[in-house]
């Protein structure tokens, strides 16, 4: 599926720092690394690239940074059109997945390399304020290598936004930091970006870096970019299962389409049935056919089959055994065993815990028929999971 | 324990002592050419000690034609350190950097006169130069001198530029730098080592070839050459004089080097 945002609005208006890429698609011989593809990232976001290794989304980012020439379409920053500039003269800059800081300049050099190319002399204030705002003041006279990972990682950032770019390119800059440096340097990156006002693009395979950190987020998978949103509403909306399964868990049943209600879809699944808005189904609605039916684990409560009657009218069901629960502090999390999916996910904050909830019970699933969302049958219900992963991708895209 | 504390003592030291011995033994023949550098020989052979004299020393070039010929050395090591170096940076970029049709029958090629005997490479650049009418003298022994340093060069080079991230590059042109600046700028200082250790190689195999360029240089004598040609009839002190300071010089460039290096080190850490 191709994300189409209305190019003609945007060249209407006429903004000067966002990035159009139109049609642009990479082949590397018979390998379609990046299926043609239009994406407007608007002025002064952040804009997250999300997908597993292997995606095309460092490939659109080198495109966009011009050390990867495009195999068709075109790339525009504001109203410039850059597909065929070399990268030394496009306004944008990168931060590099190894930082690439050059191991022969100290760090005052590094950041300064960019003003001295341009014929900037005196780059001493400007490599000053711009050490502090990454917190390396002090160490302005070391060589990268002395530097820990998160310092090399702010120099890389310091040395790309002396440059004012117009984009800001991060291709996976916090891969090599351990996970609590990680958490840090999202927040930091976040604070820069709010701070300078640069659009920033950021390449990742990290659901919950894309969705702390981005306004948007475009899921690109096997070279094409599955959907485009701000990240509650790909979270909450997911319109394809690699989405769904990609970013969060999703608990995937088929059914089998009832009948249409007003603006509500009935569906059967085994012996239940089940209730969801017709908005949230992205498949084709007609009587008989098949669709995947999804619920987010933490939208599910679950309570003991002996109080099924304390559940309130209205919301769907479906019944089950729970066959594991693992406790982890601020929430239980457990599998049930359901005639209609057999390790339906369940994670249950840790209010008011029932002692009987425990593998084996029997228990009653429900939840709120809007937090339902509805999938095109046609998908593999795995596309996105790890074991789709481990078994080398559902095989719809080009590989 | 008598016996264990010797024992003991020489297993903490082994390292220490292998060190001292190999260092001995290296360094023993530049000893003995420093020591008989202040001899007085009687006769014509510098093989015996007489007596303490440094009237060697205070005249260098007090032999007829060794400065003509050290000096004609060092021109054409310089001459071949430079279009080695050059030539063999180029090749080694081109090996590891692109991809061209014979690529590999090259990167196998180029390692030939470094396992070719030297005899047999001197003879066969020999016929080479008398089928094409070539004058022997300073510029064959040039050529010769540049065939054989290249392939040290290119290896030297090549092991830098293969390590070389080539991200550097990609990071230096986003950062508005062309292709030629990013050469100067990134490209040549990270291969720098490669290219100065491929360069002090080729100088020091040039200066003292004998074999290839006793074969090629037609009157003209080298260094080596007259070191060869003067040891036939008897050899003057000043041979030991010119080897001394050399290997000084050599000392010195070491010491200098790893001073320099400590101090960044100590300056930057």
């Amino acid at each position: 599926m191709t994300t189409t945002t209305t190019t003609a609005a945007t060249r209407r208006t006429g903004e000067r720092g966002d990035v159009r890429l139109t049609g642009i698609g990479k082949t590397y011989g018979s390998f379609t690394a990046v299926h043609p593809l239009d994406l407007t990232v608007p002025e002064g976001s952040f804009f997250a690239l999300l997908g597993a290794s292997g995606c095309g989304k460092t490939t659109t980012l080198r495109m966009i940074a011009g050390l990867e020439e495009p195999s068709s379409g075109t790339v525009h920053l504001g109203e410039q059109e850059v597909t065929h500039l070399p990268p030394y003269k496009r306004p944008v800059n990168t931060v590099f997945q190894s930082y690439a800081l050059f191991p022969h300049l100290d760090i005052f050099e590094n950041v300064a390399f960019g003003l001295r190319r341009r014929g900037i002399r005196s780059v001493k204030k400007q490599v000053g304020e711009m050490l502090d705002l990454v917190q390396l003041g002090e160490q302005a006279r070391k060589k990268p290598h002395q530097l820990s990972g998160g310092q090399q990682q702010r120099v890389a950032v310091a040395r790309a936004l002396i440059n004012h770019p117009k984009v800001l390119l991060l291709d996976e800059p916090l891969g090599a930091l351990d996970l609590k440096l990680r958490r840090q340097m999202q927040l930091e990156l976040k604070r820069i970006q709010t701070e300078v006002g640069i659009t920033f693009v950021h390449v990742t395979h990290d659901q919950e870096e894309a969705m702390t950190m981005a306004d948007t987020v475009a899921v690109m998978n096997a070279g094409r970019v599955e959907q485009l949103g701000p990240p509650t509403d790909l979270y909450e909306n997911p319109r394809t299962t690699f989405v769904a399964n990609f970013l969060g868990t999703s608990n995937l049943l088929t059914a089998r389409t009832d009948s249409v209600t007003g603006e509500d879809l009935v569906v059967e699944a085994g012996a239940c049935t089940l209730v969801l808005p017709r908005a949230r189904c992205s498949a084709p609605t007609t009587t008989g056919g098949e669709v995947l039916v999804g619920v987010r684990p933490e939208k599910i409560s679950l309570t003991h089959a002996e109080d099924a009657d304390t559940i309130p009218d209205g919301r769907n069901r479906v019944t089950g055994r729970i066959t594991s629960a693992g406790f982890i502090g601020v929430s239980t999390q457990y599998v049930v065993d359901s005639p209609v999916c057999p390790d339906f996910e369940v994670y249950a904050q840790n209010i008011d815990r029932d002692p009987r909830l425990v593998p084996g019970a029997e228990v009653v699933l429900h939840w709120n028929p809007a937090h339902t969302f509805g999938l095109d049958a046609a998908q593999s219900p795995l596309a996105g999971t790890a074991e789709d992963a481990a078994a080398g991708g559902e095989g719809t895209g080009a590989r | 324990m008598p016996l264990k504390t010797p024992l003991r003592w020489l297993r903490r030291n082994l390292v220490v002592l292998a060190g001292l011995f190999t260092l001995g033994y290296l360094l023993l023949p530049n000893v003995v050419v420093t020591v008989f550098s202040f001899n007085r020989p009687r006769g014509r052979y510098n093989y015996a000690w007489q007596e303490f004299s440094t009237e060697a020393w205070r005249q260098p070039c007090g032999v007829a034609g060794m400065c003509g010929s050290l000096s004609l050395s060092l021109q054409i090591a310089v001459w071949a350190t430079l279009g080695a170096t050059v030539l063999g940076t180029m090749i080694a970029f081109a090996l590891v950097r692109y991809r061209f049709r014979a690529r590999g029958p090259i990167n196998s090629l180029i390692f030939l006169p470094m396992a070719m005997p030297e005899v047999v490479m001197g003879a066969s650049l020999l016929t080479l130069f008398l089928n094409m009418g070539a004058q022997l003298g300073f510029w064959t022994v040039l050529i010769a001198h540049i065939m054989f340093c290249l392939s040290f060069v290119v290896t030297a080079v090549k092991a830098r530029v293969m390590s070389m991230d080539p991200r550097l590059e990609q990071a230096a042109q986003d950062l508005y730098a062309g292709p030629a600046q990013t050469f100067l700028r990134v490209t040549l200082p990270i291969a720098a080592p490669g290219i100065a250790a491929g360069a002090l190689l080729a100088f020091a195999l040039s200066f003292d070839d004998f074999i290839i360029t006793n074969f090629n240089a037609g009157s003209t004598v080298t260094f080596p050459m007259f070191v060869w040609g003067s040891a036939q009839r008897g050899t003057p002190v000043q041979i030991n004089v010119i080897g001394t300071a050399m290997f000084l010089l050599a000392v010195v460039c070491v010491l200098g080097a790893m001073a320099v290096g400590n101090r960044r080190r100590r300056r930057t850490g």
